[in-house]
């Protein structure tokens, strides 16, 4: 594998970017490799921007990668794809979750919102390897459409591996382990189901 | 065993194996859950002090009493708690005394960026600062370990990276500490204990005496340590900023310092003349290099690294190849992005906030507002725009004072959360009454210390460890200093707030407005959640709801066909059925929860 691999999850405060990228770096440390996590999270408790850092490597020093470092973007939102876009490498894999969560700055204030154009070409002219997901969809066709951050991490889970990314194939069970050690018992089945969702719309 | 830790959770479980005893903290970002961690091990008393200040005497009185203990809070917190750091380093303690200062490089919660080392050398005490989860356990245990021998209340210093990133500690047990049988009663020991000039100038040479000692220890202390590669660059770094340098530097030489203040200057000295160039790699301010340039040795730092912000590989990286350290093509490539101009995200008032009618009044009576820290502090946020001025904890009562003592011809308004209130808002509010001045000042009752993300208070009735105590109430507290103009009104009452406040600010006397509600995020206030729903035909466009920045209110892609206006839209997932925007609604456009 290359040394490292640098993952960067960007999101709304509330959609389950914290639980993702912990489950993130505990999978890398399952898997044997050394993972830190590292995660800004803003001032406002609900609908502010939440980036979080995930390394693996056989080596890992510093808790986050740079602009141009960046393996793997996974994003929960349009806007904030297209605001953490820079940090990915050239033809680096990108995952996005198609929803908009429109900022007071738009509802309320003068601001636009990126079109699905705009987005499809900026992100087409970075890289070859991006996943659009519809994950809220797919996650209330599952019951819950707040597991859509699973959703996300199948897809996710399925392009490193198809991409061979970490150098290894990753268990299916070693997500599914981590995952189902991190959610409450009753959600267990509806979150290995969510990952599954996410695992086929790459696998298929 | 191994387990993932962030750096805060690595402090309260190095403080838990240490065998700390007494732990108090006032909650502040980045180091809040460094006691909400401590707080539910076992044979650990911890809790909530009402400001970082009391956090201090409080640890300072248990290792007084032989117990060793912690204050933890974030670095503008120890402004507040200066005046104990100060004295403690005076005294020394009889059982470990470690205080961690949890620093914010790039404000991301903070309003300044200090550098907190700066107040180990100024108290004459040691600074020992983490580089990742691990030292930030093993650094804790080593912490309590020097002050007892020492006699020094010792700081730990981390910095949001390091507080709020994980990585891998190895887990030990927990040693409980006891001092010797003779040592267990209180100290009877005024000339080291009590402060009297007397005393004090005896201890001061004392003082001075033991940082000297320590930078002896300094020399062989195991976390500060050369690791050697190419001798053609030597690199001296601490905290976050190692793993940054390690990264972008792999073959350099380091000298790796866990203890920042007092510095080892033999080892300083040997680690310079082994290398070639030295170079040192810190965020903030010059605190190393202007020392080691003070021990003569010739080095760079901040003349290639910033001063202002936080560092991370990239920055470090890029600023090495300006200054030739590195070649050109050592940088990553980066992808064409042409995102255009994004829609910013700034954070806000969640919906259902109980702040935001206050704001809303406060914004359409155009008074002048003095704020506070607190998510009240977003109140300042268009379209809202009601918060004129916010520097620090408590601060808003004293400045609408000094304002109408200065002979503003409006009336001031203080605007200050429950939580902020009890931490420094008291003695300001005394003060009014004191020295008589007309400010108006607004208690923003949540129920909760909110913006850290939900910590008990005075004002709770539970304590940090989930004990019920006694409720702190505010209209009593506030009547008996002396205030006699005093009103509790449901925040979400947006016309009984804009009433009261009108007749407050009409006033020649202080008055307290207290505004009570819970957060909308906190258990009793979730329960009510209930959407509401814009009533089409009704209305016409007008936007006035849109002026309480709701987040939960949208454009509506539909116009009012007389106006061309886009109608209201509210989006029911995140709607909590406050009703600020139904009562203020002029058309009753929007309906009511019970509707």
């Amino acid at each position: 594998m290359n040394e490292t691999i640098n993952f960067l999850l960007a999101g709304v405060g509330g959609q389950g970017t914290i639980l993702a990228s912990d489950v993130l770096v505990n999978v890398g440390l399952a898997a044997g490799y050394q993972a830190k996590q590292a995660e800004v999270h803003g001032m406002s408790q609900r609908g502010g921007r939440v980036t979080s850092h995930v390394r693996w490597g056989k080596v890992v020093y510093s808790p986050i990668a740079g602009v141009g470092e960046i393996d793997v973007l996974l994003s929960f939102e349009k806007a904030e794809a297209l605001r953490n876009l820079h940090m990915l490498r050239p033809d680096g894999l990108a995952v996005v979750n198609m929803e908009a969560i429109e900022p007071v700055t738009v509802t309320s204030g003068g601001q636009t919102y990126p079109t699905d154009d705009h987005l499809l070409a900026a992100f087409a002219k970075a890289t070859s390897h991006v996943v659009y997901v519809h994950g809220a969809e797919i996650a209330t066709k599952l019951g819950n459409a707040r597991v859509a951050n699973v959703v996300l991490l199948g897809a996710l889970a399925a392009q490193v591996d198809k991409l061979g990314m970490a150098g290894m194939r990753l268990s299916f069970d070693i997500w599914v382990d981590v995952i189902g050690g991190r959610v409450p018992q009753k959600y267990i089945e509806l979150n290995k189901k969510a990952f599954m969702a996410g695992w086929e719309i790459v696998k298929k | 065993m191994i387990q993932l830790l962030s750096g805060d959770e690595a402090v309260a479980r190095g403080a838990w194996e240490a065998g700390v005893t007494v732990a108090s903290a006032y909650p502040g970002t980045p180091s809040t859950e460094i006691l909400e961690t401590l707080a539910r091990f076992p044979n650990v008393y911890a809790e909530w002090a009402t400001n970082e200040k009391v956090a201090v005497d409080v640890a300072i009185g248990a290792a007084y009493a032989g117990k060793r203990s912690l204050a933890a809070m974030k670095h503008v917190g120890l402004n507040v708690a200066a005046d104990s750091l100060m004295y403690a380093a005076m005294t020394g303690i009889e059982a470990g005394l470690v205080i961690v200062s949890a620093d914010d490089p790039a404000m991301h919660s903070s309003q300044n960026e200090q550098d907190n080392r700066t107040l180990a050398r100024f108290a004459r005490i040691p600074c020992l600062e983490p580089t990742d989860s691990q030292e930030a356990k093993d650094l804790t245990i080593a912490a309590f370990g020097l002050s007892e021998r020492f006699d020094t209340p010792v700081m730990l210093r981390l910095t949001t990276r390091i507080c709020h990133s994980t990585s891998a500690v190895e887990l030990g047990d927990r040693i409980e500490h006891s001092l010797p049988p003779a040592a267990r009663q209180f100290p009877r020991n005024p000339a080291k204990y009590v402060m009297v000039p007397g005393n004090a100038v005896k201890r001061h040479p004392i003082i001075e005496q033991r940082i000297i000692d320590i930078a002896k220890f300094a020399e062989t202390f195991p976390y500060n340590r050369i690791e050697n590669g190419d001798k053609s660059l030597g690199i001296i770094t601490g905290g976050v900023a190692y793993q940054y340098a390690r990264e972008v530097f792999p073959k350099a030489s380091f000298l790796h310092l866990g203890m920042t203040w007092p510095l080892p200057q033999e080892l300083i000295q040997r680690f310079a003349a082994s290398v070639d160039r030295v170079i040192v790699i810190e965020e903030l301010d010059p605190f190393i290099e202007e020392a080691v340039r003070l021990m003569g040795i010739s080095a760079d730092g901040k003349n290639i690294f910033p001063l202002i912000g936080e560092l991370d590989p990239g920055v470090v990286r890029d600023c090495a190849i300006k200054a030739g350290l590195l070649p050109e093509d050592s940088r990553p490539q980066r992808v064409q992005v042409e995102t255009g101009a994004l829609p910013s995200r700034p954070p806000v008032l969640c919906p259902g906030c109980p702040h935001r009618s206050t704001f809303y009044v406060l914004n359409k009576l155009k008074v002048p507002v003095n704020g506070d820290i607190g998510c009240y502090t977003l109140g300042l946020v268009p379209p809202l725009s009601a918060i004129h001025t916010c520097g620090c904890m408590g601060a808003s009562i004293g400045v609408a004072h000094g304002a109408m003592k200065a002979g503003s011809s409006e009336r001031h308004v203080a605007v200050i959360g429950d939580s902020t209130f009890f931490h420094t808002g008291i003695p300001a509010l005394i003060n009014v009454v004191y020295n008589q001045s007309p400010v108006v000042t607004v208690i923003m009752d949540n129920r909760i210390t909110g913006m850290t993300g939900h910590q008990e208070n005075p004002a709770t009735g539970r304590t940090l460890q989930g004990k019920e105590t006694t409720e702190v109430e505010f209209e009593p507290l506030v009547r008996a200093i002396g205030i006699k103009h005093v009103k509790t009104v449901e925040a979400f009452r947006v016309e009984e707030v804009e009433k009261t406040l009108k007749e407050f600010l009409q006033l020649d006397e202080p008055s307290v407005l207290i505004t009570r509600e819970p957060c909308a995020l906190l258990p009793e206030g979730r329960k009510r959640w209930v959407p509401l729903e814009v009533i089409n035909e009704k209305c016409n466009g007008c936007s006035l709801c849109f002026r309480i920045g709701c987040p939960a209110i949208l454009k509506s892609d539909e116009l009012d066909e007389r106006y061309q206006r886009p109608k209201a839209l509210i989006d029911s997932g995140l709607c909590t059925g406050c009703e600020i925007c139904a009562q203020i609604c002029p058309r009753d456009a929007i309906t009511f929860r019970n509707q």
